[in-house]
């Protein structure tokens, strides 16, 4: 098995974040593996030590990204490829990641390429659909289950509330979601044997992309933070009352029914 | 001179960071309350690899030199001291004698097992008449063809209900005192070899202190760890460099407390402010971080010597001794600016509390350690005065 994962390096959970001059500011915050990826990278070892192969992580970043790339080797990936975009590219979007990943992809050979169901920071959840669209192979997202026998793939996908089952067939890419299983903490020795291990440095040239081919189409206009919740509201006076007056506000005030 | 970790060294001190406050630290108080740590927790801590934390990178172990231990065991320190114990003894006192003495053959036999966490270490040398006295022992061992029997007893062994391998100091020639005593690598399963009762003990509860017994109890001779009669002299040096390793845990079980007590100040409020805006709370807590920044500084400042290969018999009593002081003031002024809460079970506080105590009695008490450093003191004095001024 030939695995590949899609891994993004995120604010950590516990980071508050500032916004600044239209900005998230990023100095002296904490970066994590995205929480979602830590679910793909668990699930591409235990595939990788029942049926064989290697794992490869891929993060698209800059110099900075190395450090989440040493974490997945010593969770026990056996490579790493970061692909540099710092010195070309001021942005990157959905559009201009599926891009990059697909042109490093395409000769590959990837029996399965697993990423997580979305990053906690932008929250698309598009870079791995579009990314199996490119490469012209299957794709799931959101799965909870994933069972391999041959090139026969059976899947269990949480679709909010339920969870659908589905049999597909390699090559294939999928999104992980939380309940898939749960990730390791990287071990002592894995840290260590994690300094040994290959983590391959490329650039756009590398992957003979033109900047232009990349240029984003996402426009990002305004970035905001949530308005503070506001405190609730505590109805008052016997119980028909209350349940006319809720009825009232859900339909004049809050105008959901 | 650099104050700072390793990358490395830093990527496994948040991974353990990370597993101990997540993982471990939620059942803490179940683990003090069942005396007994669940076995998925002890499955976990295999497979993260901190059963390896001194056994060298090609017999499985992580091999990190005392730094790098002490960057470790201070995460340890952030839950239960039952857990802290458990994995303190095996990595501390149950291997480090292999390692360092070890010979080939004996490593190959038992650090795989030990770094993976299959083979569980203790160390046994306090009996019954021989605490702090530690030359005291009664335990004897008489070679008889290409074994030796061993007869005899300890008490309060750390680990030794689950431990596989137990290094064992016992008197194979009583005439010469201290260099008559040798250390032996005694497998559970030798015979005559008996596991006595678990003590219940006030505080490390999950870690198990037993008695065992040695009823002509059979140890072939090739597993004499080092050399004959120098077992004890051999255990002072375990011992000493080990010390560093205590402090390095007192140090994050403080450190725990101090985060708890400084959330609980800004949380609780009383006279309609919280109280950390009482300049009494405010002192306390200004006490409790300068004393964890004096036992931080001090106890990576012994285990950069044991590094070095430097002696440090003295400073490693001193660390030892200063960081079960600082626990236990720093308790005490945990449960105080936690009150009522702070004496409560559903509170971590009292835990603490009630672990804090035994740091000043094992692995040498307050008093021996003050022996030890002022021992040291003389010493370097008659090294440096003139025969004149002494009498």
């Amino acid at each position: 098995m030939n695995i590949f994962v899609l891994v993004k390096r995120t604010f950590d959970t516990e980071e508050k974040i500032v916004v600044s001059g239209g900005k998230i500011q990023e100095d002296g915050a904490e970066f994590i593996i995205n929480p979602y990826d830590e679910y793909a990278i668990e699930e591409a070892i235990q595939k990788r030590d029942a049926l064989g192969g290697k794992v490869t992580v891929v993060t698209i970043g800059g110099e900075d990204a190395e450090k989440q790339l040493r974490t997945a080797l010593a969770m026990g990936a056996d490579e790493a490829v970061l692909i540099n975009t710092e010195d070309d590219l001021d942005e990157l979007d959905q559009y201009s990641s599926a891009y990059i990943l697909s042109e490093y992809l395409k000769d590959k050979e990837a029996d399965l390429i697993l990423a997580g169901n979305v990053a906690i920071d932008g929250g698309s959840g598009q870079v791995g659909p579009r990314l199996a669209d490119l490469l012209g192979i299957n794709y799931v997202t959101t799965v909870t289950s994933l069972e391999i026998d041959g090139t026969n793939v059976k899947i269990v996908r949480d679709i909010e509330g339920d969870s659908e089952v589905l049999e597909t067939s390699l090559p294939l890419l999928v999104t992980a979601q939380q309940g898939l299983n749960e990730p390791r903490y990287p071990s002592l020795p894995g840290i260590m044997k994690a300094k040994k291990k290959p983590l391959e440095e490329l650039e756009l040239d590398d992957l003979d992309i033109d900047e232009d081919d990349v240029e984003v189409k996402v426009e990002t206009v305004e970035i905001y933070l949530p308005p503070q919740k506001a405190a609730g509201r505590v109805l008052e006076g016997d119980l028909s009352a209350q349940v006319k007056e809720l009825v009232n506000l859900l339909h004049s005030e809050a105008k959901v029914i | 001179m650099d104050f700072r970790l390793s990358p490395d060294l830093m990527e496994m001190k948040n991974s353990i960071r990370d597993f101990i406050d997540n993982v471990v630290d939620p059942l803490a108080g179940q683990i003090d309350q069942d005396d007994h740590i669940p076995e998925h927790i002890m499955k976990l801590t295999k497979d993260i690899g901190l059963f390896g934390l001194s056994i060298p990178e090609e017999y499985g172990g992580t091999g990190i030199d005392m730094v790098g231990k002490c960057s470790i065991y201070e995460e340890i320190g952030r839950t239960s001291n039952g857990y802290t114990t458990v994995i303190g003894a095996h990595t501390g006192i149950g291997t480090v004698g292999i390692v360092d003495m070890g010979t080939e053959e004996q490593k190959r036999r038992y650090l795989p097992g030990m770094a993976s966490g299959d083979i569980i270490g203790a160390f046994a040398l306090t009996e019954p008449s021989a605490g702090s006295n530690a030359v005291a022992l009664k335990t004897t061992a008489v070679r008889k063809g290409d074994k030796y029997i061993l007869n005899g007893s300890k008490h309060y062994i750390t680990n030794a209900s689950i431990a596989d391998l137990f290094t064992v100091m016992a008197v194979t020639d009583s005439s010469k005192g201290a260099k008559g005593i040798t250390s032996f690598l005694v497998d559970k399963s030798a015979p005559g070899f008996i596991i006595g009762k678990t003590e219940e003990k006030m505080g490390l509860r999950g870690s198990h202190s037993s008695e065992i017994f040695f009823e002509d109890c059979e140890v072939p001779i090739e597993n004499v760890l080092g050399v004959e009669g120098l077992g004890y002299v051999n255990a002072l040096t375990i011992l000493a460099n080990g010390r560093a390793g205590l402090a390095a845990r007192n140090l994050g079980s403080s450190q725990k407390l101090f985060e708890l007590s400084v959330k609980y100040a800004h949380e609780r409020e009383q006279f309609g402010k919280p109280i950390f805006e009482q300049q009494i709370i405010q002192h306390y807590l200004a006490e409790m971080a300068m004393d964890i920044e004096t036992l931080r500084s001090f106890t990576y400042r012994v285990a950069w010597m044991v590094d070095q290969g430097m002696n440090v018999i003295k400073e490693a009593a001193m660390a030892k001794l200063l960081g079960s002081e600082i626990y236990n003031r720093i308790a005490d002024k945990a449960v105080q600016i936690h009150g009522g809460l702070g004496y409560m079970k559903d509170f971590p506080i009292e835990r603490y509390y009630r672990d804090a105590r035994i740091t000043k009695i094992y692995e040498g008490t307050s008093e021996i350690q003050k022996n030890i450093i002022a021992a040291q003191i003389h010493k370097e004095y008659m090294k440096t005065a003139s025969p004149a001024h002494i009498k």
